[in-house]
Parts: structure tokens; sequence; C-alpha cells
């Protein structure tokens, strides 16, 4: 497999031995170049997803979607942002300023930090913390912050609405996702996202921890959907009755910044599934066909991840226009009554599984 | 990894940083380019064409931070589990014993909050 490490590596010896930079300005120089080099996929990734929620919608129902800008539309998107960028912001009055300019600024900073530790292929990782995936679920749970804020500053009886329920489903919801990676991270053995991704070197983690593992999954994938507010669980911004929840008062760039870490948190929350269960950026390897192995190790590994995350986002994509809305106790008694639960004795069963050593 | 030499909390800086000036220079290019205009009702909160009746940071339904609370209390309780998580084949039986005792009053924390009727949407 090409090791993206190589690439990085020789930056790094270009800007220090050839130009003969010294140290200080080897690291600014670098972390500039990372810095624009997330901005960049961050950005293109959610114009993407923009793209791609809306085909797929459009085809679910025997529409074609957006067709006139660019092949098969795919200009549309920029189209949209840039006429999102001119659009006016107005200024309220009766809002709390600060709270009210900060909320964008957290749920994007939610959004970047985790979009940062995903594993995207071979080398190709910027934070590798050895508590990797716990610092994941830290920084993502900041995003909920970043809602309440905008739902209670913009004083308005929708968004205040709006975020609560937002601020009650998150929150529930983390804790299933939480448990989850939680009983995966017992069969893995550590938290460093690189160590995760070596660790299904020989087969993916759902085949591995078989039955525990495919509860984890199914149950990973439900708490996912409600964690990014989409349907079916996408009540903090039910439009017909609270006409868009928690950013009814934001206009243009301003509703963008949360239009953009929504699709965002899709890609992330994705990104953890394959990671997790499908390997991350790893081929798919079955023990004892050598030949299989070498075939599925000619796919670059960035193709292998992407091509996971945006397969596990339409399935997510799939749950929104095929199921309809629920009630918000029925969405709390989902979590705390069936969902939690489940994790709880899957992750006992997990540790029975370890314990006898019957994974694979 | 593109570790380049430099440790994860330079990069974790790095991405917060990315994050802030994504939103800073957007908001500064749609100040530049976007139009203003002022108009006394543009200001006033969104309703249904009538001025909003009341405070709006008014009082909400208590069953959200009775929720809140609840996630609180297993947060921090799985936040415990992680490291055992992690050293789960080094520590054996007896780690295995220890953290079977927290997740019993783990458990019994939930079934008390169920019996309780905490989890009920009243």
């Amino acid at each position: 497999m090409f090791d993206f490490s190589v690439v990085t590596t020789w930056i790094n010896q270009f800007l220090l031995d050839t130009c003969g930079m010294p140290q200080w300005l080897t690291t600014t120089i670098e972390c500039v170049l990372i810095g624009v080099c997330l901005l960049l996929a961050y950005a293109l990734l959610a114009l993407f997803y923009i793209i791609y929620e809306r085909k797929i919608c459009a085809y679910i129902q025997c529409r074609v979607g957006p067709v006139r800008v660019g092949p098969w539309g795919l200009l549309q998107v920029f189209a949209d942002m840039f006429k999102i960028l001119i659009k006016e912001l107005i200024h309220l009055q009766n809002i709390d300023k600060f709270l009210f300019a900060l909320a964008p600024y957290l749920v994007i900073i939610a959004s970047m930090l985790a979009f940062a530790v995903l594993p995207w292929g071979n080398g190709l990782q910027i934070i590798d913390f050895n508590i990797g995936i716990f610092f994941l679920i830290a920084v993502s749970s900041i995003g909920v912050l970043g809602i309440l804020l905008a739902g209670w500053s913009s004083s308005n009886k929708f968004t205040l609405i709006g975020a609560m329920r937002s601020g009650a489903q998150m929150v529930s919801y983390e804790l299933s996702i939480g448990l989850s990676i939680l009983t995966m991270v017992c069969l893995a053995g550590t938290m460093s996202v690189g160590g995760i991704v070596s660790e299904q070197a020989d087969l993916w983690f759902i085949f591995k921890g078989h039955i525990p593992a495919v509860i984890a999954f199914i149950v990973y994938l439900i708490a996912a959907t409600a964690e990014t507010n989409r349907g079916p669980f996408d009540l903090p911004e039910a439009e017909s009755e609270l006409t868009a929840g928690y950013h009814t008062e934001y206009s243009g760039i301003h509703f963008g910044f949360f239009y953009l870490a929504e699709y965002l948190n899709l890609f992330i929350v994705s990104g953890v599934a394959s990671l997790m269960f499908l390997g991350g950026w790893m081929p798919l390897h079955i023990p004892g066909w050598e030949g299989f192995n070498h075939v599925m190790d000619y796919i670059p590994s960035i193709v292998w991840f992407l091509g996971k995350c945006f397969l596990l986002s339409y399935v997510i994509i799939w749950f929104k226009w095929t199921f309809p809305r629920i009630r918000i106790d029925n969405m709390l008694a989902l979590e705390w009554k069936y969902l939690l639960p489940i994790n709880l004795v899957n992750l006992v069963l997990m540790v029975l599984v370890i314990a006898f050593n019957l994974h694979f | 990894m593109i570790s380049l030499a430099i440790n994860n909390a330079l990069l974790a800086l790095v991405a917060l940083l990315t994050g802030v000036a994504l939103v800073a220079l957007a908001m500064w290019i749609a100040g530049l380019i976007s139009p203003r205009s002022f108009n006394k009702s543009k200001g006033e909160p969104y309703e249904c064409g009538i001025p909003t009746r009341g405070e709006s940071m008014s009082q909400f339904h208590i069953g959200y931070y009775l929720f809140a609370i609840l996630f609180l209390m297993f947060d921090v309780e799985t936040v415990f589990l992680f490291p055992w998580a992690v050293k789960m084949r080094a520590l054996g039986t007896d780690g295995l014993l220890s953290i079977a005792v927290f997740f019993g009053i783990l458990v019994l924390g939930l079934v008390y909050a169920w019996r309780k009727g905490a989890l009920e949407w009243k």
C-alpha cells in the first residue's frame, strides 16, 4: 500500500535541509499547510455532501434533482454557497449578541477537531493521540453547546424549543455512541486511531467481534442518525412545528455554518463507524486468502476510507427519506429504554466473548 | 501519520484555529459583499407575523433538565469504563471483578431512574 508519510516526510526534509530553514520556521510552515489542507478538505467535502444528499433524495422520490448548473447539476452547490454568501446578515434587536456570534464558532470548531482525528489513508492522518477515539467523542460534544447557545441567544420561542429538543436528543444519543465505541475499544485494546486501524489488518472488527460487534454497529448507526439531527430524528428542526428549529434567526452565511457543520457531522459519524467497525482505511482482508488480500491492497487506502464513509452516509440519508419523524417521548424512550439497556448487555456479551476467546 | 516532528497538541490547536479561521473568514467576506439595509421590523424575532408575547428566554419543560442530569451521571461513569476497556486483557480477573461491581452500580442507577419514572416524558 502507498504510504502517505513518504510525502509528508519529504516535505519536512525539503523545508529543513534543501531550503535550510530553522526548525521553528519549518514547523510554522507545516502547521499553515495542514491548516489550509484541512480547510479545503472540510469545505469541499461539505459541498460534496450537499449535492450527494440532494441527488439521493431526488432519486428516492423519483425526481432527477439539480441538473441545470454544470454537468448533472454538480455546480449547483457552488452557486448555492455563493448565493448564501451574498445574502444580508440581519441584525436582530433583542438577542444576546456575544452568544449569538459565538454559537457558529463552537459548532464549526467541534466538527473541525473531530474531522482532524479521522484516518484518511495510510499515513494520512493529522491528529493521532494515544486516546484518539476518546478525544473525538469529547470534542464532538462541544457541538451541543453551540446548538444550545444558538437557540437560547436568538431570543425566539421556536429556537428555544428547537435547541432544548436538540440538546436532550444529542446528549441522550451520545451515551449510546460512547457505549458502542467502548464495546469496540474492549475488542481493540487501544484508543489510538492508528492503533485501531492496524488492529484490523487481518480482519475488520465487525467480523472479528461477530455478534456483539454487529449489535454495536446497528446501535451505533441508529444513535449516529440521531446525533446528527437527521430524520427520522429531525425533531429539533421539525419544519412543520418549529419553522427551522435552533437556527431560525440566523441568516445568510451565519446559517450556512450550521448547514456545513450538519453535513460534516454526517461525514464524521460515518467516518467513525468505518473506523470502529469497518477497518478505517484498511482494505478487506480475509485470513488465509493471500491472493485476495493482495488484490485488495492495490486499491488505494483513501479510496477505501472515503468509499466506506459514502456508503454509510448513503444508509443514513436513506433512513431520512424512508422513515417518518418520531415524537419526542418515543425518541427518548428509544434511547433510554431500548438502546441503552441493549448496549449495556452488549458490553457484557463482548467482555464474555473476549474472556473466553470466542472472537476471530 | 503527518507527525512532521510536531506533537499532537499543537496539531489540535491548528485544527481549532482552522475552525475559527473558517468562520471568521467567511463572515468577513460576507460582511464585504452582502447588502445592508435597515428596517425596524426586520430586527424583530421571527414569529408568524405578530409581535412575540412575553419573554422569549423563558422557562422550558423540566423534562429536558431531567434527561441532562441522567446523561451527566451515565457519561461520567462511561469515562471510568474507558481506561479499563483499554487495559482489559492486562488487568485480568481482578480488573473484571472490580469493574463488574462498578457496572452493577451503574445498572442499579438506571433501574432506579426507570422505576422512579424519570424516563417518562410527561
